[in-house]
């Protein structure tokens, strides 16, 4: 298909981007990496009249470690994000993730902030901003403000994110020593994108005891969510396998999850308690280093 | 001038000659063709599974800027419905029909009930693509939504809406073959296994999505048509004398280079039509590219049906009997071919390779608020494959007998010049043990089995399936085919032109779109004639060029198709002969042809070279009396039989206990095409065909709403078509036994592996399960889910 027709922005500016989005309102649609906002506008399924491109926009895309905390710009591609040496070192978890978005054309031009600010139910990076403890700056005419991962995503493609505002930064604490990650998802057959996916998050004492444990599932629900009964299953336990697989079990808790082509609720609620059990396993391997 | 070829091209894997030009980005699709004053198509689509029109009000449409013209089916007077091709009445003396084709009618626009989502109802005609989308989301339908029913079970249920009144059941055809005494074969065994077996609904998915460019002429009362067509003399013949009326000769129909097709551009579609009959209407000409959305919606599907099978067994493995009662879907109109397609295409392979006592196949055509089925590769031949490699599988299985062991028991032996099966057809020649034994070369079986018992102890499940198969392509003897129903003949023309500097354009009947017909034609001609390859060239897909032709599909191009240029290549040295005898002053009896060179038998040095003959052909000053100029023949070849290819596949996968996903560890297959012209060209449609049977068994499967009758798997992020990282590497060999029905001993080789592919890696799955005392799955694609629920479902018994 091909789209409606639209006007085409290009803000050199924040401030001149949220002045656009002020003025245009409903009628407008930022554009970061387009490759999920153009397919839509393809099937006419949005038809915005107006598109305000952020790629002219200077300063919104990069990572750099900011006194421990890394930041991640809005419009850096996933492709950036997965080869970043600082995210490699920091939190490695990220850029796996992002390595396993798509394939490398979509990850040369999709965008780490598009993709949080989109909030496909089915999206990768979600489950792993919940794991990892995002923070997402967003800007509006009044200034900045900040909304921890927990209170990001609101419901089926929806965020915190207001209309007028644009999400400028991703704030990423870096890992505590003996901390290790990891994002496993179960493809789509066609699209690839996560039927389920699962991050998990733990940090273990000198003794292996685990003192934080950090999980969020993707794909099975409307909205990535925190999985927190296995969290509390996981916390101030040694990580053996039982111990894993019985924490796991609480993974679909707390997911509406949806039956569709790809499962009905009882096979992805179990693959949301498989995924759980393997991404924690993965972390423990990692966190022993 | 012509240089002599030492090595004779016929088997070997030279490079296709066409791929520098696709491979650059320089071939030349339809949508590639541009002429001025060009017309954009949009059509307005059913958004509704069934809904009749109330009314429809261009009003707006046809005041957006840009706008040239809208149609609705109530303006295309004069114009008749797409024909079906294919004619099921008793009254014809048609085998095996039982209760008559309801002939219903396919309107190029439909102007009273929309019968699946994505019927056309009105197009809109623009100045740029752009204002013809735009403008036809402003053409309003007044639609009254109707109950629908999609579900193959379902068609005929009581209550079922009814999508034709002139079918009230949704009862399209009845038909019925066989031979021998089943009842009797069933009252002897001593097993019989029974099961449903449901081969799912597919999307053929060419590369390049259909499109048409149509171009009237007004000053020579001329049309022109570009059209993505597998049969060019096909669309035209159809279009012309069915549906718009207008004298054949004043049409031309060219398919320049195409994507793919895999049988879906066989038939004629409604856009074609409906931008050949608009382009008359406004003088200009009309173009429509499909989008990949209208693809789903509206190339012909594939496959679609529900079937119980039982066979019946005597304790040693003999095959007693076959019983087979199929539902096949048809969807909301009768496609081109599609009445053949789950019937002579179909239970006329139910013989298989095997030795079956007696065979009764029943089969039932309906109609669904669906997109139209007809054929995709390979069809109704997968089809049978899969009921007979299935059934034979759980046959073994309530035997406890071996898998590979049950199929030797009971191979027809090998055989040359008939076999008569009890379903019809009589194969041409085979050597299907051979096959299966090649393939165990390959593989150690005993070994594998091993591995399997320790890797169970481990908790792991190893499985192993086989699939052998036969097919019928080198479509097809006219008569037989009549006399079945077909409204065409189904021959081949070839026309071979030497020019008289000794180039040689040949003219095929049959096309090529992604076959490589411009290299393995090239490579035949260039063997007959001992003449370089470089000074051959193989046109193709235009009416206007090439004699009366069939067209490609039922992997007939080599077979039929070359055989016909073959005749034609044989005619050229015959006359070539009498030229030369008369420059040498020798009788035409004492001439041979040797080295691309006429000469007098024995005598090297009294010889004229090809080059001499065309010139002097051309330039005829001593020439022989009575003879005449020109150096140009054509042949039509139209073959006695069928030729029935065959071959033993085998492949080795692992289920995920946890998540149900199947992986693929190998993939081996043994093919016997006949001979091969070009052995890399074949092997890679062998991959292809592979790669799409292994698609159906896991990933692929258009599947419709219940409800709503929406498609929902109507792109390409829903719909899982095989991606080359899933696949193994491919262990292929082959068997070669000629057919005796063509001089150039070719069977056909561009649908086996989709044939073979989906029920080998079903029976390895269901082998992988066997040890949970799973027998069957009765539905594909064998997603993650089906596998998952059918271990715990088998747990859960235990
Ligand atoms: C073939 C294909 C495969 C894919 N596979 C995967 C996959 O496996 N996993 C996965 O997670 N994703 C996948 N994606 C989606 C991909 O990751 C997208 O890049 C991403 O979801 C959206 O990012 P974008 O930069 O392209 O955003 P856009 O498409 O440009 O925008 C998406 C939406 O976010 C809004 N938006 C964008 N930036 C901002 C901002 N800074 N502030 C506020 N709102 C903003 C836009 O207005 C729009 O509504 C795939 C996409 C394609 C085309």
């Amino acid at each position: 298909m091909y789209p409606a027709a639209f006007e085409y922005h290009t803000p050199g500016s924040v401030r001149e981007a949220l002045s656009l989005l002020g003025k245009l309102g409903d009628d407008a649609k930022l554009l970061a990496g387009g490759h999920s906002l153009i397919p839509m506008m393809k099937l006419r399924l949005a038809q915005p009249k107006h598109v305000i491109d952020l790629r002219r926009v200077p300063g919104l895309a990069g990572i750099k470690d900011d006194k421990g905390t890394i930041v991640i710009g809005a419009m850096t591609t996933h492709w950036q994000v997965e080869s970043s040496p600082v995210l490699r070192e920091k939190c490695p978890i990220v850029s796996d993730t992002a390595g396993v978005i798509g394939d490398p054309a979509v990850r040369n031009v999709g965008t780490i902030g598009g993709s949080l600010a989109h909030a496909d139910p089915a999206a990768d990076m979600p489950a792993t901003a919940i794991a990892a403890g995002f923070e997402f700056v967003c800007e509006g005419a009044k200034g900045r403000r900040t909304v921890k991962a927990d209170d990001w995503f609101k419901g089926l493609m929806s965020t915190a994110v207001g209309d007028d505002e644009i999400l400028v930064e991703i704030r990423v604490p870096a890992w505590a020593a003996g901390s290790g990650g990891a994002y496993l998802k179960f493809p789509h057959p066609a699209s690839r994108f996560a039927v389920v996916g699962a991050a998990a998050m733990v940090t273990l004492d000198g003794t292996g005891v685990c003192t934080k444990a950090s999980v969020g599932i993707t794909g099975a629900g409307t909205k990535a969510v925190r999985a927190k009964g296995v969290e509390a299953g996981l916390t101030g336990q040694t990580l053996d396998q039982a111990t894993i697989e019985v924490a796991a079990q609480k993974a679909a808790e707390g997911v509406d999850v949806q039956a569709d082509l790809q499962g009905s609720v009882e096979y992805k609620s179990h693959l949301c308690r498989v995924f759980a059990r393997r991404a924690i396993e993965a972390a423990v391997k990692r966190a022993k280093g | 001038m012509a240089t002599v070829q030492s090595d004779r091209l016929f088997g070997k894997s030279i490079k296709r000659r066409e791929d520098p030009r696709f491979v650059t980005g320089r071939g030349t699709y339809v949508d590639d063709v541009k002429l001025p004053g060009t017309t954009y198509a949009a059509f307005v689509r059913s958004p509704h599974a069934h809904a009749r029109i109330r009314t429809i009000d261009t009003a707006e449409a046809k005041r957006h800027p840009g706008v040239v013209a809208v149609f609705t089916g109530a303006d295309m007077t004069g114009v008749n419905s797409l024909p079906c091709g294919w004619d099921l009445r008793q009254s014809k003396n048609i085998p095996g029909v039982v209760q008559d084709l309801a002939m219903v009618p396919h309107m190029p626009l439909t102007s009273d009930v929309a019968r699946h989502v994505g019927d056309p109802v009105a197009v809109v005609i623009a100045d740029s693509r752009d204002a013809a989308t735009d403008a036809a989301e402003k053409v309003k339908v007044d639609w009254e939504v109707l109950p629908s029913v999609t579900a193959t079970d379902k068609a005929t249920a009581p209550g079922a809406a009814r999508v034709h009144d002139a079918a009230p059941d949704n009862i399209a055809f009845k038909w019925e073959l066989g031979g021998g005494d089943v009842d009797g074969a069933f009252k002897k065994a001593d097993v019989v296994v029974k099961k449903r077996i449901v081969n799912q609904r597919l999307v053929a998915n060419a590369m390049e999505p259909r499109a048409c460019l149509a171009r009237f002429d007004e000053a020579t009362g001329e049309l022109t048509l570009w059209v993505t067509s597998q049969n060019p003399h096909v669309h035209r013949l159809l279009m012309c004398a069915f549906v718009l009326g207008i004298p054949e000769h004043k049409v031309r129909v060219i398919a320049p280079d195409v994507g793919g097709g895999f049988g879906s551009k066989i038939f004629l579609y409604n856009e074609e039509v409906v931008c050949s009959w608009a382009t008359r209407q406004l003088k200009r000409p009309v173009r429509w590219t499909s989008t990949r959305r209208e693809a789903y919606l509206t190339d012909a599907h594939g496959r679609d049906h529900v079937t119980d099978a039982e066979l019946a067994l005597a304790k040693d493995g003999t095959m007693l009997g076959l019983r087979v009662k199929t539902t096949a879907n048809l969807g909301a109109y009768l496609s081109t071919f599609a009445p053949a397609v789950p019937t002579f295409l179909y239970g006329t392979l139910l013989n298989g390779v095997y030795q079956i006592g007696a065979i009764n196949c029943q089969v039932t055509g309906v109609f669904t608020n669906t997109t139209a089925v007809d054929a995709y590769r390979g069809a109704g031949r997968p089809e049978a494959c899969y009921v007979l490699e299935r059934i034979v599988e759980a046959g073994a299985r309530a035997l406890k007998m071996d898998v590979a062991e049950i199929r030797k028991k009971n191979f027809i032996p090998k055989f040359s010049g008939a076999f008569q099966t009890l379903v019809a057809v009589s194969y041409d020649s085979g050597d299907y043990g051979a096959a299966l034994d090649k393939l165990l070369q390959m593989f150690d079986y005993k070994k594998f089995r091993a591995e399997q018992e320790a890797a169970r102890k481990q908790g792991r499940l190893l499985g192993i399936g086989f699939s052998t198969y036969i097919e019928a392509c080198s479509i097809a003897p006219s008569k037989v085919v009549g006399a079945l129903g077909a409204g065409a003949g189904l021959y081949e023309s070839g026309k071979v032109r030497v020019h008289p500097t000794g180039m040689v354009s040949v003219y095929t009947g049959s096309h090529s779109h992604g076959q490589g017909h411009e290299t393995t034609f090239a490579q035949l001609v260039a063997d007959e004639l001992q003449i370089p390859i470089e000074q051959v060239e193989i046109i193709h897909g235009d009416t206007g060029q090439i004699p009366f032709g069939m067209g490609t599909y039922g992997s007939r191009s080599a077979s039929v198709g070359g055989t016909a240029i073959l005749m034609s290549i044989n005619k050229i040295k015959e006359k070539g002969k009498r030229i030369a005898a008369h420059l040498l002053e020798a009788s035409p009896k004492d001439i041979d042809y040797v080295n691309g060179s006429f000469q007098v038998k024995g005598v090297p040095d009294k010889a004229v070279p090809f080059g001499a003959v065309s010139l002097t052909a051309y330039v005829p000053h001593n020439y022989p009396d009575g003879l005449e100029p020109g150096l140009e023949e054509t042949s039509f070849y139209d073959p006695s039989n069928f030729c029935f290819p065959f071959g033993a596949h085998a492949c080795v996968v692992e289920v995920e206990r946890d998540t149900g996903a199947v992986k693929l560890l190998r993939y081996l297959a043994v093919d016997d095409v006949g001979n091969v012209i070009n052995p890399m060209i074949v092997d890679g449609m062998v991959h292809g065909g592979i790669a799409q049977g292994i698609g159906q068994a896991l990933w692929e499967g258009a599947v419709y709403d219940v409800q709503s009758g929406q498609l929902m798997t109507g792109t390409m992020s829903d719909y899982a078509l095989p991606k080359a990282d899933l696949l193994p590497m491919y262990e292929t060999g082959r068997t070669v036994t000629p057919t005796p029905v063509n001089p150039l001993g070719i069977k056909g080789a561009g649908e086996t592996g989709t044939i073979a592919a989906t029920p080998c890696v079903v029976n390895a799955v269901v082998d992988a399960l066997a040890g949970l005392g799973v027998d069957h799955i009765e539905a594909m694609p064998l997603t993650t889910e089906r596998v998952w629920q059918t271990i715990q479902a088998a747990t859960a018994k235990r």
